[in-house]
């Protein structure tokens, strides 16, 4: 299931970098396809949970336009203090307690923190994420742990 | 329009050499390297629009790999003082972090 | 329909070229590294991707449509693990943040 699903999108990153839909090409792009799911999955050993995260497909669908709209939110905010005259930022460190089980949920919260404009995980260990924040305000707004709740809600699929 | 935003690419772009010139430790000098990278992957896909040839798609996709992988290289080349070896890499001590 | 997705690419790009103009600014213009990735965080993964969003509205539905949703997505996933790997190696580094002295926030579990 996990090898057949890397199959798919390997070769339509293929397709996507080729856009030739002769046969030839076509058979070398699966050809080569095969190759690499053999390769990461025999040789490597990294077609697992952790290098193919497949099954969070369908909580990706409800979790990404959530975090898409806390980005453009906190993005709107950092631009407005940048352009502030009198640059009000108040940078701080904050520990953020982890909730998740996994390392793939533990990830995607601290790539999630990093990725929101204004917060930054600087140190992440098995409890906790070392935060660093533009405003105090922000500080907060990740201490009370919304992202941290949707964060375990999107690791724990099927 | 699409040359509106290549200047104002460009203009970023300027903005964010200033940066990576200035910049008062190696790792703001990363940083902005790091984002002229972004910013060039953007650049190209704009004027590929803006010259009407989509090829320059490939080569920004291309770039936006290795734009990030020359970062991470970098920065684990001033961590460790080399490259290191992926096979080692788990149960080797780490050194301590300079002052 | 045409018409609207024309002054929605458009409005995509004029966004996305305001953030990156503003980021790249607050690159400048912020006082200490880990102030400056915040703002890089303004431009790297979003003003870029709205000006690519925009151009995904002006290419129509085409292969390029795809390579640009790609190029999004692709950016989406690396800048926050170069700026995690950044500010990681500048903290073991000993380049200490600059904080706001007006009381310690870092104990707030």
């Amino acid at each position: 299931m996990r090898h057949v699903s890397l199959l798919i999108a390997l070769s339509a990153f293929w397709l996507l970098l080729s856009g030739v839909f002769t046969p030839f090409l076509l058979a070398a792009g699966l050809g080569s396809a095969l190759l690499v799911v053999w390769f990461t999955d025999r040789r490597m050993k990294v077609l697992d949970l952790e290098g193919h995260p497949v099954h969070l497909t369908r909580n990706a669908l409800t979790y990404w336009p959530w975090l898409l709209w806390e980005i453009v939110k906190s993005g709107w905010d950092v631009s407005k203090r940048i352009l502030h005259p009198r640059l009000p930022i108040s940078p701080c460190l904050v520990r953020v307690a982890t909730s998740q089980k996994t390392d793939v949920g533990r990830v995607i919260y601290a790539n999630s923190i990093t990725l929101t404009p204004g917060t930054i995980s600087l140190e992440l260990s098995d409890s906790e994420i070392l935060v660093h924040a533009l405003t105090r305000e922000g500080a907060e707004g990740l201490a009370t742990g919304d992202m941290d709740r949707r964060a375990t809600a999107f690791e724990a699929a099927l | 329009m699409f040359a509106a935003a290549a200047i104002a690419l460009l203009v970023a772009l300027g903005l964010t050499v200033a940066r990576a010139w200035l910049g008062p430790t190696v790792f703001d000098r990363v940083l902005g390297a790091n984002t002229v990278g972004t910013l060039a992957v953007c650049l190209m896909a704009v004027y590929g629009f803006l010259t009407e040839r989509p090829e320059f798609l490939d080569v920004a996709i291309v770039y936006a790999l290795l734009n990030v992988l020359s970062t991470l290289a970098i920065l684990k080349f001033f961590r460790f003082g080399s490259l290191g070896d992926p096979e080692d890499e788990e149960d080797a001590p780490r050194p301590e972090a300079r002052p | 329909m045409n018409l609207v997705a024309d002054i929605l690419g458009w409005a995509f790009i004029a966004a996305g070229s305001f953030f990156t103009v503003v980021g790249a600014f607050g690159l400048v213009r912020m006082p200490d590294l880990y102030t400056r990735l915040h703002a890089s965080g303004v431009l790297d993964p979003f003003g870029v991707s709205l000006i690519l969003i925009g151009l995904m509205f002006q290419a129509g539905l085409t292969l390029v449509t795809v390579k640009l949703a790609f190029l999004v997505v692709l950016l989406m996933f690396t800048s926050p693990v170069a700026c995690h790997a950044l500010a990681r190696a500048a903290l073991h580094r000993g380049v200490k943040p600059l904080l706001d002295d007006k009381g310690d926030a870092s104990s707030k579990h």
